[in-house]
């Protein structure tokens, strides 16, 4: 069992309920023992950051301060929201390149009989741990109803890869972690240029005209692309685009179908757990046609047998992948110490 | 000799007469430190000390401020000379060459470095000039102890090595061969011939590669003098300036060069097909038993042992069939060589940078964006396409191209350097490009650097010819359309800093100007020929300006790309500027080196042996009889390593004796502890 304290935000408990309730079913299976921090706060997620710095550094602090008093053997902290870990990351990161900031926001956490060294604490992403802690082969030996069919569009967001304090990524452009986590289900991944752009975040509330166009690009890219639908690692993408792609479809008078779930939805799927468990039902495009698309399925056949010559290659070859499912771990590390 | 100027003879009448000769290096000293003053006050306070004369002078090494100490030693009897000037690497020979033309060991002269050490450093002038004094008044102690040492000479083998059989490599061997002595050209790959036998046109003048390069490896090939050894490698180097003992392995080839006359039959035989990643940039396909080109030195084949299906499967052998003069060997074994020579030259090349590394301009994941290695193999008549330039599918020919330069040089994310050749190749292909598919050509680039003759002519004439420049950094090269004239196309997203807008430009086909790295391990090799590479990976000359060709270690001389980027003129100068300092070497015939070295005084060696591993040039050895260690004067190289870690301190390094370092430190404190002589 390898343990974490799990920092789960405002999100999972609200409108990515769906999120919240996959995780608790796929820990057991992989191991994964979340404790979750007692009595943590919002962490003001992009708001407070443009009023006053101290004040918006001093409310993540507060649960780091938090997670650090109750961590028991365990230095890391698991966020499955990307706005709450690039806070907690951003928060550690500053307190410690900028001593000022670090003394003035200790200062503000002593009135609460609270203090934070930074650097105390490992900040991550819960993807970053289900691939680099727990590995892609234990997932693979879980999974007893491969999603074999399914055409899945991989989407990040913007806010998991980058800015990238400690490294903890294949690439801060075209990271390959997802794919190859949806690969492992047995999912046919496409490629999806977009899986690091924006989905326009709180600019729906702000200029909704922006946002729609945001969440058109990326709905329309993965339609082109003949997805089945999209996944993703982040609260604020999957409310934007499941939530605002039936007004996004009227200002544009298009008719796009595009559900779009957590990634721990469809792991929890591969490993044979009852959609119930994992929050299917909550979304509003509804993701029946990923249901059926597993459920109608099936039993696998035999692969045709490869031809025994291989054919004539056409056109000039393409290069390998750099990052792939066996050089994972050592690309990262090379990088890394580069 | 006369004797007259004694006035100011010193109190101790100590043997010791030293004169003292403090530069102002223009003002590169004098700015900072006190010179005249510190001049005046050696002179005085220093007297008791055996100072007899305290001079200062604007450039000490001029033939005015040489001739100054040579009038001194001759005419009031030094027998010993400080100089207080800049770092001995820059002028120790200057003044101790000075010093043996009045007479003087060459060896009982002592710089102290009042430059870098002292006003270089330094910004507050007393502090700086009450340092220079401390650092003198150490220099002066240490060199009451300095004994006369003669230098030891060398005899220089004249068989040369040189490493890496590119242009660079090519260049050197030649002119050495050409001038009568013996060189081993020893190579990695199965032929000569480097990254230039892979490109089609050579920028400025656009002039045939093959054509220019070609002749020059056949004459490699037929020259009498060289001895040439491709699919080998250099595995160990032993010895020194002179007399280098290289160990090489020559790579079983599986093919008896001796019998094979090149036919090719069995490259035409073989039934595996491979991507060649090496020759043709993984755009083409070779054979498991193949020469690299057709114009391959030597024309023999190689066999790729795990392609092959014989060694797979232990069936096949087609080559050994249809192979007339019977030449395969499938049971050939690597065959080590050991090498004797007296100097060697590095011309290793370079990397190509990984532009898959570089993920957001999509190379490996979008199939029409090339390199600019591929895209040489592309133009190249004798390329997988036969020169035209087309899409990833093999037959369309693009309409628009984008050109990207600077990828993965300039850039904080990867390196910070400038690769030097990416412009010019890059308009290289702007004009290949245009001319032989009529396609709208766009240049991405930050800055345009086209130094050196005839390049910015090259520059305006690709200008003329209608190639499109927009000047920013290429943010994107992505596939997703958001209109409909950039559907099916990949798109540029840039920002155009002369316009100060962003600009989308759909094109159909984009190169990668990939920049230049040092060899993936290049630090090994470094290792292998005892010489530093810089952080990137570079190797380091000895002087960035005067003396770019040598090493900090005596015999090893670097050419061509593995020194840093550049062009093929460049590095055709360099390997020549090398042959020319090895050559140099060879006349003289011997060579006199540092008598600066370690000796164990047996009596007080304890025979534990720490030192044995230490030593990097393999000069000691343990006497198991009688239980002591012995350094061998000729192989060792005055490092020290050994002397600071004998415990007994039997160990001790001509020049650099515990008495002579102790007497330093004692001079330096004198200062600051007696608080006695600070200046007048």
């Amino acid at each position: 069992m390898s343990d974490y304290l799990l920092y789960p935000g405002c999100s999972m408990e609200t409108g990515a309920r769906a999120y919240y309730d996959s995780l608790k079913a796929i820990s057991e299976p992989l191991g994964l023992n979340l404790k979750e921090i007692d009595d943590w706060n919002c962490c003001g997620a992009t708001e407070y950051f443009g009023i006053r710095l101290t004040p918006a550094y001093a409310l993540i602090a507060r649960n780091l301060a938090l997670a650090f008093n109750q961590s028991n053997g365990t230095r890391s902290v698991v966020a499955p929201c990307s706005a709450c870990y690039l806070n907690l990351e951003k928060a550690d990161y500053y307190m410690r390149e900028q001593p000022k900031l670090g003394r003035m926001v200790n200062e503000a956490l002593a009135t609460g009989n609270l203090s934070y060294v930074p650097g105390s604490l490992e900040i991550r992403h819960l993807l970053d741990v289900i691939i680099y802690d727990i590995g892609l082969d234990v997932i693979e030996k879980n999974v007893v109803r491969p999603l074999t069919g399914l055409r899945i569009a991989p989407y990040l967001g913007c806010m998991v890869p980058r800015p990238d304090y400690d490294h903890r990524w294949s690439d801060h452009e075209y990271p390959v972690e997802l794919d190859l986590l949806l690969k492992a289900l047995g999912a046919e991944v496409i490629d999806y240029p977009l899986k690091t752009e924006c989905c326009g975040g709180h600019m729906t509330q702000i200029s909704p005209e922006t946002a729609f166009e945001m969440i058109r690009r990326l709905i329309a890219t993965a339609d082109e692309r003949e997805a089945d639908a999209m996944v993703t690692v982040c609260p604020m993408c999957q409310l934007n685009i499941d939530g605002y792609q039936g007004e996004t479809n009227r200002f544009f008078g298009t008719k796009y179908h595009m559900p779009i779930l957590f990634f721990t939805q469809l792991m929890g799927l591969a490993f044979g757990i009852e959609p119930k468990e994992l929050g299917f039902g909550l979304e509003l495009v509804s993701a029946k046609n990923v249901l059926d698309a597993i459920g109608v399925q099936a039993p696998p056949e035999t692969p045709p047998a490869p031809p025994r010559r291989p054919r004539k290659p056409e056109g000039l070859p393409m290069p390998a992948p750099l990052i792939n499912e066996n050089n994972i771990k050592k690309a990262l590390k090379k990088e890394v110490t580069k | 000799m006369t004797e007259k100027v004694i006035a100011n003879a010193s109190p101790l009448d100590s043997q010791e007469r030293i004169g003292v000769y403090v530069c102002h290096c223009g003002t590169n000293i004098a700015g900072v430190v006190d010179v005249v003053q510190v001049a005046e006050w050696a002179a005085k306070q220093l007297k008791h000390r055996g100072v007899v004369i305290a001079r200062e002078y604007k450039f000490m090494c001029s033939s005015l401020g040489q001739e100054l100490i040579e009038k001194d030693i001759k005419e009031l009897g030094l027998n010993r000379v400080i100089v207080a000037a800049c770092s001995p690497h820059l002028h120790e020979k200057t003044f101790r060459t000075a010093c043996a033309n009045a007479g003087l060991n060459p060896f009982l002269c002592e710089m102290v470095s009042i430059r870098e050490q002292v006003s270089w450093v330094h910004t507050d002038k007393a502090a700086a000039t009450a340092k220079a004094k401390a650092v003198i008044s150490g220099g002066v102690e240490r060199v009451r102890h300095h004994v006369p040492l003669e230098p030891i000479v060398v005899p220089i083998n004249p068989a040369t090595m040189v490493v890496g059989g590119g242009i660079a490599g090519i260049q050197s061997a030649l002119e050495i061969a050409d001038a009568g002595f013996h060189v081993y050209l020893v190579e990695r790959e199965p032929s000569i011939g480097g990254h230039m036998a892979q490109f089609d046109k050579t920028f400025p003048t656009l002039d045939c590669a093959a054509c220019i390069l070609t002749p020059k490896m056949v004459s490699v090939g037929s020259h009498p003098n060289i001895t040439l050894l491709t699919w080998s490698e250099v595995e160990k180097v032993d010895g020194y300036v002179g007399n280098f003992t290289v160990t090489v392995r020559k790579k079983a080839r599986k093919i008896d060069e001796e019998l094979c006359t090149g036919c090719g039959i069995c490259q035409e035989k073989c039934p595996r097909k491979i991507i060649d990643d090496v020759y043709e940039a993984g755009l083409g396909y070779r054979k498991a038993v193949y020469t690299p080109f057709p114009q391959a030195v030597p024309n023999r084949p190689v066999i790729d042992v795990p392609n092959c299906t014989y060694y797979e499967k232990g069936t096949c052998k087609a080559c050994e069939i249809f192979c007339a003069p019977k030449a395969i060997r499938f049971d050939q074994q690597d065959e080590i060589l050991t090498l004797e020579v007296g100097n060697i030259i590095l011309a290793t090349g370079y990397d190509l940078f990984d532009a898959r590394r570089v993920t957001n301009y999509g190379y490996g994941r979008l199939p029409n964006v090339f390199t600019s290695l591929e895209i040489e193999r592309l133009t190249n008549a004798a390329g997988p396409t036969n020169g035209n330039i087309v899409l990833r599918d093999g037959k369309t020919a693009p309409k628009s191209v984008g050109i990207v330069h600077c990828v993965g040089s300039r850039d904080r994310n990867f390196n910070n350097y400038c690769s030097v050749i990416c412009c010019m190749q890059s308009l290289k292909f702007a004009h290949l490009v245009h001319e032989r598919t009529g396609a709208t050509v766009y240049n991405f680039y930050i800055d345009m650097r086209t130094a050196f003759k005839d390049y910015d002519e090259f520059y305006q004439r690709v200008m003329e010819e209608g190639t499109l420049f927009v000047r920013g950094k290429v943010a994107e090269v992505t596939n997703v359309p958001r209109y409909e004239t950039e559907k099916g196309k990949l798109i540029i997203q840039v920002e155009d800093t002369l316009v100060g807008k962003q600009r989308r430009i759909p094109v159909d086909m984009v190169i990668l100007s990939t920049g230049l790295e040092p060899r993936k391990d290049s630090k090994e090799i470094a290792k292998t020929f005892g010489i530093s590479c810089s952080v990137n990976g570079w190797f380091i000359e000895k002087h960035p300006k005067l003396d770019p060709i040598a090493t900090m270690t005596e015999g090893i001389f670097i050419a061509g790309c593995a020194q840093g980027p550049k062009d093929i003129p460049s590095s055709v100068a360099q390997g020549a500027a090398a042959a020319a300092r090895v050559l140099g070497r060879i006349e003289q015939k011997q060579m006199a080196l540092e008598p600066v070295r370690a000796s164990v005084i047996e009596e007080k060696c304890s025979g534990c042996r720490i030192c044995n591993g230490l030593c990097p040039f393999n000069a000691i050895t343990f006497h198991e009889d009688r239980m002591v260690t012995e350094i061998n004067p000729a192989l060792c190289q005055g490092c020290g390593t050994c002397v600071a870690a004998c415990p007994a301190g039997a160990i001790t390094g001509t020049g650099f004796s515990n008495d002579q370092i102790m007497a330093q430190i004692e001079g330096l404190m004198m200062l600051n502890v007696d608080q006695e002589p600070v200046a007048a």
